[in-house]
This record gives C-alpha cells, structure tokens and sequence, in this order.
C-alpha cells in the first residue's frame, strides 16, 4: 500500500461519473419497484402512464393508470426521499460525534416526533380537508419542540456541547419521551394496533403532499451537511483536532444537528420509526467509498435510497397479500446483509 | 509574540490555574514543566480555546478571543498529546486538513501554495511513503509525525504542543523534537511545549515555565528556571541527584 510515486491527486470529491454510477442504480431500483407488485407492470407503460398523466392526454387502454401514478409512484418516491434522508443524517452524525453507533435517532428529536404521532394517533387528531396531514403535522411540531428543548438544556449543562453531553440527553430524552409513548399506549384502547402499525413503521398510503413535504425539506436541508463535508471531516478525525485547524466546532455543531433533526422528524412524522437504515447504510457506503465525508454523504444518500426501496419492495410482497412493517423488514434483511458484508471484509483482510 | 495575562481557569469550584501570567516571544522554545496536576496541559488547552477561562491572552497585542477561529488557526497551531481514531481517513487526508483555515467553502480556489506546504510537510516528517494508507493502521509514533505533518501544513507562528512524544519510543522523541527543533529556526516562530521529561526540557527549550498545584513558581530562562532549588521545592525530592543516578549507571 505504500506509495512512493510523484504527485499527490487532490480530487477527493465525488467524481461525475461515479454519481451518475450512484444515480442510475438509485433510478433502475425505483423503475424495478414500481414495476413490481401484486399487480406487475411493463416498463414501457410506466413512462406512458406519468407522460400522458402529466400532460393530460388519454391513457391507453390495459394500462392501471391509477395503481401506477396514484399508488405505486408517490409510495416509491417517499421511501426513496425517506431512505436518501434518513441514511444522510446517520452519516452526518457519525461523523459529527465521531461514534459508528450514532445516527439521526441520536439527539431525541425523532422521539419527539414519534410521541407527537402517537398522540395525534390516539387522540385522532387531524387537519380538516387534509385527514391524513393530522398525524405529520403534529408529529412535527413535536419534534420542532423536542429539537428546541434538547438544545437549550444540553448547552445549559455545557456550554461546550461536548459529543458526550448529545449522546447522554439524546439517551435520556428519548427513555422519557418512550415512558409517555407506552402510558399513551396503556389507555389508547382499540387504537393501539394503530399506533403499534405506525411505529413500526410503514409507507402505505403515501401520497404527493408527503413527497412534495419530504422533498422540499431534503432540498432545503440536505445541502448543508454536503457543504460542511470538510469540517465533518474533521470531527470524524477529532472534535479538538477540529477546533485546532480553525473550524467554527459550536457553529458546524450546531447547523448539524438543525438539519439532521429537520430532516429526521418529517421523516418520523411520514414513515414512523425505521431502524437500521441510518446506522448502517453510512457504514456499508464507508467500505465502497471510504470515510471522507465529501464522497461518503452523497453516496449514503443513494445508497439509502435504493435499500429502502427494496425494503420496502420486500415488505410489500414477502407475505403478499399481508404487508409487513418496513422497519421490521429493513432490520431483519439489513442485520443479515451486515453482518456478512462486515464478516467478509474482514476475512479479505 | 503570545502574552497570557492573569490566566485563571475553574472546573466546578476546583482552581485549576490560578493567575498565572508568561510571554513568549519569537524564536523562544518555551517549556511548561512541573508534576501531575500542576495545570500544564490546561494552559495549552485555554490558549487553544478549549476551556473556559478568565483573564487575558494576547497574540500580538490582539486579545485572541478577538480572532475568528480559521485566523486563530493561521496563527496558533495545536499538537495534542494522543489521538484517537475511528475512521480510515488515510495520512493525505488528515495533513490536508491542515490547510483548512487557508481555504474555507466550497468556492474557495486551488490552494497552490497549499499544496506545496502539505507536500513539504508529508517529506519533512517521512511520513510521504505512508501517505495513501489508512491512519489506523499506522503506529503511534507514525500517527504522531501524522499530526505534526498537519500542523506544519498549517503554518502557524506559534506552535503549542501538549506532551508531544508521550507513550513514543526514544528514537520517535528524538525525531520529534528533532523536527520542531528545525522548524523554529525559521523567522517569526515560537513553541510552547508541556513536558514531564526534564531532560528533554534542558535539552531543546529555551525558557521555561515551572508550575505546581496551578501556580508558577518560577518563569525565566531556562537555566534560570532549572535550578536545584526550584525543582527540589516542586517535586519534593532532590531531582538532580536522582536524575544523575540514572544516567550514571549507564556509564562502563
């Protein structure tokens, strides 16, 4: 490995044919989800049925426009703004913390969210003209809460906002915030299979207003953990070093865990709790295309985005016509996967 | 170059420096010395903004609280005692970090004159070879030249190292200091050292800076500092006798 040749290559971006590599994977996975199903479709009138949906002409007979454009695009696109986002934010704060075991659930934001759905669940909250908003908006303004509330006491008790005082109130907040979830719970009476089907999540009865929410906030959000690769660079390699080389630590610090936790709670407040993808997509694209956050955080969101479509995919026809909770499939398939994928790298070694 | 002022330093209702005032000024090699828990190693960590503190430090005349960080970084240079590693960034990647305060954003152009000081800083450490490989699999004395690479690639006037070859093997001591010894000889640059190893002290530093139980008992040059008396009152023991004893019994 030692390399004794002349000059030093200064690119360590992502390469432009590397993300069109990345972002034609991510688009043949969606092609191949919508295709799939209790009911197959042909490519062909996929592209038919969005073309003629979107500029208003006649849909040819045989082909299920309202399953295609109605049902199965929105489902897609969600979990593929879902996966790309919550894979995002566990790369962000592995990265920020400087802990493999972190990800966006980290903080407690997304608990806050969670309670906020549980309680718009149960006390079946909802936005006249907008049912189904109900849950995400409360679920929301939930997490806006908790996010307010965990920074001001974490910088109360250390001004420094030290990586160990973020893991310990992430930790604590989270076991509160989960004492009242399972009160609620205790007392939802017939709402509780609900409650329980949303907290394990689940991409049923996705619709446009969720992917216009989920992509408005990615599109606002996500650049600045990709603008800060460089000091999340550095705080992968140390907090002190960091601070050492000039970078503004409480400032990165905190516009990281600002997005991070915007992105996680609307993620929550669409899809409920989905484990696994934030811990360990950002993990699996680290061994393709090493640490450095300028590739590994577009390459975790396409990564991210393209597993939880399958996952989701799985979950859709594993048992069909039952549909299993997503987070019960990303689990299940993720631990397997890694624990091979981890056991087979270090065999090559 | 640096002036500390009144430096005082609380942990909880501990003290952990208490009013302490220095100045180094170029081409000094200035060495903090004095037993465990003296505060050594806080000094470099208040004048590196990593703990709060009352009093003042001045960096040529500017109070460097005044300084944003990337131009305290063009200034002040950190090399801390370990490191700890988690990722497989490889050594290139970690000396070019040093370089961040020259070229923040993603706007920023190409940092040519960059380039050649990461270049210089990767030979003059030896750590060129080992440059495409993985930090973690380097050694600790490669890890340490590692980060001396990066603060090099940095470039800064003042140099503050916090035990800089602990748990390091002679020769790698010798190589380090070697190294700093070199690059302070270059106009307009100081080094404030922390340093157990009494020795090593007498040996490269200039001046010195004696502490105990956060206070400075003595601060001068360095064979004013470095007297039997001085020590003898600070560690308790007769430490040149001791020191003597040591090295004697290597004599044939």
């Amino acid at each position: 490995m030692k390399d004794r040749t002349g000059k030093i290559e200064t690119n360590e971006n992502f390469r432009t044919s590397e993300y069109i590599l990345f972002a034609a994977v991510t688009l043949a996975v969606m092609i191949l989800c919508i295709c799939v199903g209790s009911v197959n479709i042909a490519v062909k009138d996929i592209f038919t049925a969005i073309w003629n949906t979107i500029f208003n002409l006649p849909i040819p007979e045989g082909i299920s426009q309202p399953i295609i454009v109605f049902v199965r695009l929105p489902r897609v696109l969600c979990v593929a703004l879902v996966g790309a986002a919550l894979s995002l934010c566990g790369a962000v704060m592995q990265g920020l913390l400087r802990n493999p075991l972190a990800d966006g659930s980290t903080l407690g934001v997304s608990s806050g969210a969670s309670l906020g759905a549980v309680i718009a669940i149960a006390f079946g909250i909802s936005i006249p003209g907008f049912a189904f908003a109900g849950t995400m908006a409360v679920s929301m303004l939930f997490a806006f809460f908790s996010l307010i509330f965990i920074l001001s006491i974490s910088y109360k008790l250390d001004s420094s906002m030290s990586t160990n005082t973020i893991i310990l109130m992430g930790v604590i907040f989270n076991m509160f915030i989960n004492s009242i979830i399972s009160l609620i719970v205790t007392f939802a009476g017939d709402r509780v299979k609900s409650i329980m089907f949303w907290s394990m999540g689940s991409f049923s009865g996705s619709n446009y207003l969720n992917v216009i929410v989920l992509l408005v906030v990615l599109l606002i959000f996500s650049p600045i953990p990709l603008r800060y690769a460089r000091e999340l660079n550095a705080f992968a390699i140390g907090e002190d070093n960091a601070r050492h080389i000039g970078v503004d630590v409480k400032r990165v610090k905190f516009l990281m865990l600002i997005s991070v936790s915007a992105l996680i709670s609307v993620c929550v407040s669409i899809s409920g709790m989905i484990g696994f993808v934030g811990l360990v997509i950002p993990h699996m694209t680290r061994m393709v295309v090493g640490p450095n956050h300028k590739r590994l955080l577009p390459a975790s969101m396409f990564s991210g985005a393209s597993f939880l479509m399958l996952a989701d995919l799985a979950a859709r026809m594993l048992l069909n016509p039952l549909e299993l909770p997503i987070g019960v499939v990303t689990s299940f398939i993720g631990s397997i996967t890694f624990v091979y994928i981890f056991y087979s790298s270090r065999k090559g070694k | 170059m640096l002036e500390v002022k009144n430096l005082t330093v609380r942990i909880g209702n501990r003290t952990i420096i208490d009013n302490i005032s220095f100045s180094v000024k170029e081409k000094q090699w200035l060495m903090i010395i004095g037993p465990n828990g003296a505060g050594k190693s806080t000094i470099i960590n208040a004048i590196s903004q990593g703990v709060p503190y009352t009093g003042n430090v001045y960096f040529k005349g500017k109070d460097i609280t005044r300084f944003k960080p990337s131009e305290l970084a063009k200034c002040i240079g950190v090399l801390a005692q370990s490191h700890f590693t988690t990722y497989s960034f490889t050594v290139e990647e970690v000396v070019r970090l040093g370089r961040y305060a020259y070229s923040q954003g993603i706007f920023s152009g190409k940092d040519e004159e960059g380039e050649a000081k990461i270049d210089a800083a990767l030979e003059v450490t030896g750590m060129k070879p080992f440059r495409r490989q993985s930090i973690l699999t380097l050694s600790g004395g490669e890890l340490q030249r590692t980060f001396l690479a990066q603060v090099f690639a940095q470039d800064p006037q003042l140099l503050l190292l916090d035990e800089p070859t602990n748990n390091l093997d002679l020769i790698y001591q010798k190589q380090i200091f070697e190294l700093i010894q070199n690059w302070i000889k270059n106009t307009g640059r100081a080094v404030i050292s922390v340093v157990h190893d009494l020795s090593l002290a007498k040996a490269y530093g200039t001046h010195a800076v004696l502490m105990n139980k956060g206070k400075v008992v003595s601060a001068g040059s360095i064979s004013e500092v470095l007297t039997e008396e001085h020590l003898q009152s600070v560690y308790s023991m007769d430490v040149f006798e001791w020191m003597l004893n040591m090295l004697s019994q290597w004599r044939k």
